[in-house]
């Protein structure tokens, strides 16, 4: 890969960066210049938006924004058509017995899967397809196998590409070519959206978090997301609150919005209302849109089920009364 | 799309059981005044009468002074230390038990935040009591010199800011170390201190060793120059702490003085500038402002200070103002109606001088004391509002170029409690720390307070530290001492 | 009053001796008083003699002025000094030793003569006092070890508390002890980084003088101690009410009889000023034992402690 071909990722990126020729040194000093994140002051903000109380209207209206928002996801090994099928089945009618539910805003299911779900779903139904690409989780393939991969989903009807991103790449230093996969892969993603998973378990430090939003929305990533879920931690507040800020100043300094995309172990309802108080605290109400900011879950949306039961009905409500189509086999 | 607005979240009131009047607490009871008045303790938010408070006279001043001497002589200097210890132990115990009652009561009583009387205040002042226990057995140990032994009667005068929090920092050290206590709290928020009274009860803390007197400055007068105190503690104004500094001129009485400060919260180009701004907004919001190590000069590098601006003012129109038993609530009340005056005058001085002031958009409760947060930029050294303690929610921005500079534009103050440093070198971190004249440095954090570690001011914010093991030494006379 | 006889060691025979001028000690530089005034000292009275007191030297009456001046001298030198390294500051401590030790004999006959001592006695006083400087030049680069502490706050910081020096000491050395008490006050004043402006012993402030020279003479950077010799209940209360003195021992003021320590206090109070009371008890004031060993307190008396929070992640 060392004739970069041309793209308009690229020239953006020299823009930006205020470079004649985008190497990995300049965007090795690009990226350390960007302002450091303390972790205790992170930690300590986040669990002061923790402590926000929700209540009636807006916690009504935060519950059914949150299932919008819901990337309903499978991503195991055992995964058959007829779980994904049922997983989908469950995202056109979340609860049968109260039909104003709102829908989430996709699932999220491997490549291989990709048909079945789009033929579950239909067109018209306002649930889109997402699907891990890129040899999802570790990431450790050719870019050539990743790009098929890419191609695959996108051509079976993926509406939403979940790519990862080379850490061992990013953790070595070698920007260049963590950048170059995002811009190829968005290349042949098309007209679907990508997400950019950066697999902050792995990255560590919240420095490095910020380093590789900053780096994905160079490249052209429509979102930045946590975690693959196959890695712990995964979607901690303080890593999605460090996105959020990058995607905030991401807006003022290109004018160009990112949404942002937490995923895995958020599972109940308290903790998606936290999630949004730090979206609308950190990156403001623009991204309090299932368009901009998503949930990357299972089981929280049956949790979040309960809480409108418990709304609707006055009483709280039990696991039996809402169906479960994904279990998880974990 | 609606806007996601917060509900409100009261915390109930019907926790705390406020008596309409309260008495005097000497000798372990609540007793009448002899010859004082009374006078009533205001909610700052809503100016309702909470309840009538005792002013306490000269000889009831002399009545808790000879209680406290009883005590010391006949039970609490005769007592082990292990023995003070586990009273001390009891007495943070029951803190703990009834702490949403002292949160709720503090916040009534002087307008702070639930969540920060709750979360901070409250959790705090029983730490203190928890740490200091430990300490009550183990004081040859704590190198402050050969056969450390009490004063005898403590008089101490606290302010209204932290009430109870600073009843704790004064009364733990005091009691671990043997000495008996006469306490005055703040004539605006007395109701914690007398509701301290009680666990006092509930503890069987021996009659005599804390008791706790309320009034105005005349009360506080007659207990720090009572002639039978053998030791000072007092924190508040430098003004106060002058004449308290005056009044014990030429006696033997020993003191600690905690007084104001203005405080430079000192920003570099190369800051974790998220954490930074939260430490900004925390260094001169939290508690209105009400705190004397306020960051209230914020000190940035020019090179970043119009990003700083952006972002700070950014992040204050998320600042919630108003009812302080909400939990959503970040900025409280005033705590008076004379405290508001002064900020206001202050901050019209400000605008006088030339410097720009803004606010973010906040509605204000329409009845009690309430002043939005406050920042004025294009500050300089020689404004009031760069001098002066405002003791409020307003911040005066200040740029600075080189390290030598901040240094300079930091120290150039008589006060010295306490400074902030934003940046992510350590070499820089450990210089500046070197040469900022304050008793208290916080790197890449600030307003952060532990029973372990001591507090207290350079120059004109005072002598003596409060907390840690430093903090003991002012509670003790050693074999050594000249 | 007589001028008639030295109390100083007959020259040799046949010899007009060389008489040295006593003048003030600020900022390095031995400046006369700029009220250009004197007064005269003279020898303790020995014995039954009962005789004329003995007239001993011209000494620099400083003013209220000089000791302004010495003031800014001290706060000048706060900065060098302070940032000096303790080892530093232990070697340049350890040097006064060694030059009082060189120039013994005119100690010697300072304090015997000034203090009335017999010479056995005046030897042992002039050891104590070296001895003093060497006590404290150790105590250098440990004192911040023994009153330091890192504490174990409940959360994630890295917390630290240690000394540092007030600043500008003003010190009322002692009236009678006017060798071994002056360098009883000026080594923990200074060994931990503070400066200083001393007043002397009003009446016998050869020593002080002589020390004066030895410091000059002992890589002690100008400015870090300054000595105006002077009436003390003149000057006194300009150093108590000088905002930019940080501290004052008020030590000095017992045996001076126009000059109550308490109204030295209360001027100090207007800028928060640390106090070093004199010992005694109530508003008497009593000069300490200075043969004692000293302990940590007149160090304590004369530094600030400062916290240094940081947090601790990744």
């Amino acid at each position: 890969m060392s004739t970069p071909t041309e793209t308009d990722a690229e020239s953006r990126a020299r823009d930006i960066l205020g470079v004649s020729r985008l190497t990995n040194p300049a965007l090795s000093s690009w990226l350390q210049g960007l302002p450091g994140v303390d972790q205790v002051g992170c930690e300590a903000r986040a669990a002061s938006l923790g402590t926000r109380s929700v209540k009636t209207t807006s916690k009504e209206w935060a519950i059914d924004t949150a299932i919008g928002m819901i990337d309903l996801t499978t991503l195991e090994g055992a995964d058959t058509p007829g779980r994904v099928s049922g997983l989908c089945t469950k995202a056109l009618s979340p609860d049968p017995t109260d039909l104003s539910t709102p829908r989430p805003a996709a699932v999220c299911v491997y490549g291989d899967m990709v048909p079945v779900a789009r033929q579950t779903l239909g067109d018209g139904s306002g649930v889109k397809v997402a699907a891990v690409a890129t040899a999802f989780p570790s990431g450790r393939a050719s870019l050539a196998v990743k790009l098929a991969d890419t191609a695959d989903a996108v051509s079976a009807g993926a509406d939403e590409i979940d790519m990862v991103i080379d850490r061992g790449a990013f953790l070595s230093g070698d920007y260049r070519t963590v950048f170059e996969q995002i811009v190829e892969v968005k290349r042949v993603c098309g007209g679907a959206r990508l997400k950019v998973i950066l697999e902050t378990g792995e990255l560590v430090t919240y420095d490095n978090v910020r380093r590789a939003s900053y780096l994905a929305m160079l490249a052209g990533g429509d979102f930045v997301k946590t975690s693959t879920g196959k890695v712990q931690p995964a979607a901690t507040l303080p890593v999605t609150l460090v996105m959020l800020e990058a995607v905030r100043d991401w807006r003022e300094l290109t004018g160009v919005q990112v949404g942002v995309k937490p995923a895995g172990g958020i599972r109940t309802s308290k903790d998606a209302i936290t999630f949004l108080v730090t979206v609308n605290e950190i990156a403001g109400e623009d991204w309090l849109d299932p368009f901009w900011f998503r949930f990357g879950a299972s089981s929280l949306l049956n949790d979040l089920l309960l809480q409108r039961q418990r709304m609707r009905t006055g009483a709280y409500s039990g696991a039996d009364y809402v169906a479960d189509d994904s279990p998880s086999l974990y | 799309m609606p806007t996601f607005e917060y509900a409100p979240a009261p915390e109930s009131r019907a926790v705390v059981d406020i008596a309409s009047s309260y008495g005097l607490f000497i000798n372990g009871e609540f007793t009448d005044s002899q010859g004082g008045g009374t006078f009533k303790t205001i909610s700052p938010a809503t100016e309702e009468v909470l309840a009538e408070v005792t002013e306490a006279s000269a000889e009831d001043v002399d009545r808790a002074v000879a209680a406290a001497r009883t005590a010391y002589t006949r039970v609490w200097s005769r007592m082990s230390g292990a023995d003070r210890g586990k009273y001390l132990f009891r007495i943070a115990r029951i803190l703990q038990e009834r702490a949403r009652e002292f949160a709720v009561l503090e916040s009534l009583d002087n307008g702070k935040p639930i969540k920060e009387s709750r979360d901070v205040d409250v959790p705090t002042a029983a730490a203190h009591f928890f740490y200091h226990a430990g300490w009550a057995d183990k004081l040859d140990y704590a190198g402050l010199g050969p056969d450390p032994r009490p004063h005898g009667v403590v008089g101490q005068v606290i302010p209204w800011n932290f009430p109870l929090l600073m009843l704790a920092w004064k009364i733990a050290p005091a009691l671990a170390t043997g000495n008996t206590v006469v306490l005055k709290p703040a004539e605006t928020t007395p109701l914690t201190a007398l509701l301290f009274a009680q666990v006092c009860q509930q503890a069987d803390l021996p009659a005599g060793v804390v008791n706790i007197i309320t009034g105005a400055g005349p009360t506080g007068q007659a207990l720090v120059g009572h002639e039978d105190v053998d030791k000072v503690a007092f924190t508040g104004s430098t003004g106060v702490g002058k004449a308290i500094a005056r009044t014990i001129a030429g006696t033997r009485k020993k003191a600690t003085l905690e007084l104001g400060g203005k405080a430079a919260n000192i920003v570099f180009d190369d800051a974790p500038l998220d954490q930074a701004v939260e430490g900004i907004v925390n260094g001169i919001f939290f508690n209105q402002g009400h705190v004397c190590c306020a960051g209230s000069r914020l000190l940035v590098q020019e090179s970043i200070a119009d990003q700083v601006e952006a972002r700070l003012k950014r992040r204050l129109e998320t600042l919630r103002v108003g009812d302080p038993l909400d939990k959503n609530t970040d900025v409280g009340a005033i705590n008076s109606r004379a405290q508001l005056d002064r900020i206001t005058e202050l901050s019209e001085a400000g605008e006088a001088e030339g410097a720009t002031r803004w606010s973010p958009e906040c509605e204000l409760p329409s009845k009690g004391f309430w002043f939005r947060p406050t920042v004025f930029t294009g500050v300089s050294q020689t404004h009031r509002i760069a001098q002066e303690e405002i003791f409020g929610p307003v911040l005066s921005v200040l740029t600075f170029r080189t390290p030598g500079e901040a240094v300079a534009k930091a120290n150039n103050t008589p006060y010295g409690l306490s400074a902030g440093i934003w940046t992510e070198k350590g070499s820089r971190i450990l210089w500046m720390a070197d040469q900022l004249r304050a008793g208290v440095v916080w790197a890449n954090t600030f307003n952060k307070f532990d029973p372990t570690s001591p507090f207290g001011g350079y120059k004109e914010s005072g002598y003596g530290r409060e907390g840690g093991r430093h903090g003991l030494a002012a509670y003790v006379t050693t074999g050594d001492a000249t | 009053m007589s001028t008639s006889t030295s109390a100083r060691r007959a020259p040799a025979a046949g010899r007009v001796d060389v008489r040295k001028t006593y003048k003030l000690y600020i900022g390095g530089a031995f400046p006369r008083s700029e009220s250009g005034r004197s007064y005269e000292v003279y020898a303790a009275p020995r014995g039954s003699r009962g005789s004329t007191p003995v007239f001993l030297a011209n000494v620099a009456k400083g003013s209220r002025k000089d000791a302004r001046n010495a003031v800014a001298a001290a706060r000048k030198a706060v900065g060098g000094w302070s940032g000096a390294t303790a080892y530093n500051r232990g070697q340049v401590l350890y040097r006064i030793a060694e030059v009082m030790e060189s120039r013994r004999s005119t100690f010697v006959e300072d304090v015997r003569i000034g203090e009335g001592l017999t010479p056995a006695r005046a030897e042992a006083v002039v050891s104590a006092a070296i001895d003093r400087w060497v006590w404290y030049a150790g105590w250098a680069d440990k004192f911040a070890q023994v009153t330091s502490t890192v504490n174990p706050v409940a959360g994630p910081f890295f917390n630290i508390s240690a000394p540092e020096p007030t600043g500008v000491v003003a010190l009322l050395a002692p009236q009678e002890s006017s060798l071994l008490g002056l360098v009883s006050v000026v080594a923990p004043a200074i060994v931990t980084g503070n400066t200083c402006v001393v007043l002397p012993s009003r009446q016998r402030p050869l020593p002080a003088v002589d020390l004066a020279e030895a410091l000059a003479t002992s890589d002690v950077p100008g400015g870090v101690v300054n000595i105006v010799t002077c009436h003390t209940a003149e000057v006194a209360p300009w150093l108590a009410s000088h905002r930019d003195v940080n501290a004052i021992d008020l030590t000095g003021t017992a045996g001076v009889e126009d000059l109550a320590w308490g109204e030295l206090e209360l001027a100090a109070a207007e800028s928060v000023t640390r106090v070093l009371r004199p010992a005694g008890r109530g508003p008497a004031a009593v000069e300490e034992d200075f043969t004692a060993e000293p302990g940590t307190a007149r160090m304590q008396a004369f530094v600030e402690t400062k916290t240094v929070w940081h947090p601790k992640g990744l």
